[in-house]
């Protein structure tokens, strides 16, 4: 079984300095680019091995940098932004990356900025991944050394800077347009599209955010072609998938496995299975913001359709097991009080409906609920579903709500009827 | 009034930038690397030099969680609340720290030792529960553990 992205990637030891990653072929994948293709040719290959957006909404990339203009008219500044916020709880899937190998994702970075010719490229690094910003700023020095960065790479007409900027928190700069506003010293509130950032992201100039994971498959990419790339996933969307596994399984952790494996072989094989004496009683296959699956669902494969199919998204890959001692009441409120939090406060139905949900659930989890709360939850996921909000964040707020009260309805009910959480 | 070592600073953020303004949440966190958090008096200073009016400044110094409009102790603890470290047990740690150091989120010893602050997710779910204090990350802690772990930090 290849795994490209992790095969030089040995936890508890130091990355590959930029030496140690040129000898196992690392920076090949840029001299081919640069020397070899045409920016379209590049665009081309990445479209064609239907590598989807790793950071949640599985957006074919190389169709996403088509928008980008390109010519002798195309303005002369553009941007390219690795989005590396990672702040959706249950994610930890960018770290590895980061901590593991940081010059793959320099490397795919410097490719993707070819090939939509980007001048200037941002990693945005969320504050708490110290030993990544450290990593990712040697890294970036070590290839400026070496003319991988700065003017006329590897003696080509194209030239590119790249820096490091690291947030001061807030769950939305992950938004990828709240993410430009942050970067601009603003507030991170999502903007209106269109214009979508290719053609008007960041100071007004286009712009393309991809997710660390996106930009490690690149350089594969290149070096081994589409063909290849599609053939390491057991479905139709390209490639290989970092997943991860927490909850109260036997071994937590992160594998790079095939796309489309199913939720029974990484649970079960990769993570170990259940601790003794518990129970599987729900899974988030993708962070917070994606809908509950059961013990029903352990057959579907892990990948962006057939979790949709299921009623889920795949998000980011990572997933939250919760077992049957851990009361769905309460799990769903640590929920909802992360998203009521962050919320950046633009929208009404977010800012206000928000709150309310994560007051309602603790009245709930504390015994002091009403019948008539469980209409009003499944008013909320109405009001602050899909399309009536300025970005994601509510409706992905709602998603696990929503699949909790079809799920777990009876231990809502039982909460509401006890006047007290059955699991205390 | 800013320190010269922090004009400096932020002189270099501005030459990266097309326009002043846009250098604002660097500033803020040059101040508080200086100065451990952001007075009212540092967001006027800030607003000065960036030609911004204090609320602009203070309205971007707010919005985001890690910049400290409050002074904080000399080590801040931030205990991550989010639902991989809720399945794992954060709230025993945290009614562990509040036993030991006599404080809620949001509060800081009266020795000026420790700040106490809830954190979103910090990116390591698969060793829950995790806390960070400054800038060292601690996974899969226990509450036996917490007393060595505070020890360190004086
Ligand atoms: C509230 C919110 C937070 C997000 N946080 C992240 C994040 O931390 N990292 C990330 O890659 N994408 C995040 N996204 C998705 C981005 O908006 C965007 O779709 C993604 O970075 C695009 O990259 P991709 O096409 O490579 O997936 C977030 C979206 C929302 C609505
Ligand atoms: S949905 Fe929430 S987070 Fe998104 S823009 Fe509206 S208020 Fe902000």
């Amino acid at each position: 079984m290849e795994r490209p992205l992790t095969i030089n990637i040995h936890p508890g030891q130091p990355p590959l300095n930029l030496k140690e990653y040129e000898s196992v072929g690392g920076y090949a994948a840029v001299r081919k680019a640069v020397t070899n293709l045409t920016p379209q040719e590049v665009q081309q290959l990445v479209q064609e091995s239907n590598l989807k957006g790793r950071g949640g909404a599985g957006f074919n990339t190389g169709f996403k940098w088509s928008f980008v203009p390109m010519g002798p008219d195309a303005p002369t500044t553009k941007y390219l932004i690795a989005n590396a916020d990672e702040m959706e709880p249950g994610t930890f899937k960018d770290r590895l990356l980061l901590e593991g190998n940081p010059h793959q994702l320099i490397e795919g970075m410097i490719i993707a900025a070819y090939a939509i010719q980007a001048n200037i490229a941002y990693v945005f690094l969320r504050w708490a991944y110290k030993k990544a910003a450290e990593l990712i700023t040697k890294g970036i020095q070590e290839a400026y050394a070496k003319g991988y960065l700065g003017k006329n790479i590897l003696g080509s007409p194209f030239s590119l800077d790249m820096y490091l900027h690291t947030g001061v928190g807030r769950y939305m700069c992950g938004e990828e347009t709240a993410l430009l506003n942050a970067l601009e010293g603003k507030r991170a509130t999502p903007r209106a599209k269109p214009p979508f950032p290719q053609v008007s992201g960041l100071f007004g100039k286009p712009t393309i955010v991809n997710n660390v994971e996106t930009f490690c498959c690149v350089p594969h990419i290149i070096n081994n072609g589409a063909a290849w790339f599609k053939s390491l996933s057991y479905s139709e969307d390209g490639g290989t998938k970092l997943y991860g596994v927490s909850g109260k399984v036997k071994r937590p952790g992160a594998w790079e496995l095939p796309m489309g494996i199913t939720m029974r072989e990484l649970i079960e094989e990769h993570a170990g299975g259940m601790k003794n004496g518990y129970r599987l009683k729900g899974v988030l296959p993708g962070g917070a913001s994606t809908d509950f699956l059961t013990d029903k669902h352990l057959d579907i494969k892990l990948d962006f359709k057939s979790v949709s199919a299921a009623g889920s998204r795949l998000g980011t890959g990572t997933m939250i097991v919760m077992d049957d001692a851990t009361c769905p009441v309460g799990f769903v409120h640590n929920l909802q009080h992360f998203f009521a939090q962050e919320s950046c406060g633009w929208c009404t139905p977010c800012r206000e409906g928000l709150p309310w949900v994560e007051k309602i659930l603790w009245s709930i989890e504390n015994g002091n609920g009403r019948e008539e709360d469980m209409e009003l939850l499944q008013m909320h996921t109405r009001l602050l579903g899909p399309g009536n909000t300025f970005c994601a964040l509510a409706p992905g707020a709602m998603e696990p709500l929503q699949s909790a009260i079809k799920y777990f309805g009876d231990d809502f009910l039982t909460h509401i009827k006890e006047k007290k959480c059955p699991y205390q | 009034m800013l320190q010269e070592s922090e004009i400096l600073a932020i002189e270099h953020e501005l030459t990266l930038v097309p326009h002043k303004s846009a250098a604002v949440i660097e500033a803020l966190k040059i101040v508080q690397q200086h100065r451990g958090w952001v007075s009212d008096e540092a967001v006027a200073a800030i607003a000065t030099h960036l030609d911004m009016s204090p609320a602009a400044v203070d309205s971007i110094a707010t919005f985001y969680n890690l910049i400290f409009r409050k002074p904080v102790g000399r080590h801040v603890i931030l205990l991550c609340d989010s639902i991989s470290c809720y399945v794992m047990g954060y709230k025993t740690l945290y009614a562990a720290l509040q036993k030991q150091l006599n404080i809620r989120f949001g509060e800081t010893t009266p020795d000026q030792r420790f700040t106490l602050l809830p954190n979103a997710c910090l990116g390591c779910c698969d060793h829950a529960p995790a806390l960070m204090i400054d800038a060292n990350l601690h996974t899969d802690v226990t509450v036996e553990q917490l007393e060595t772990l505070l020890e360190k930090y004086v």
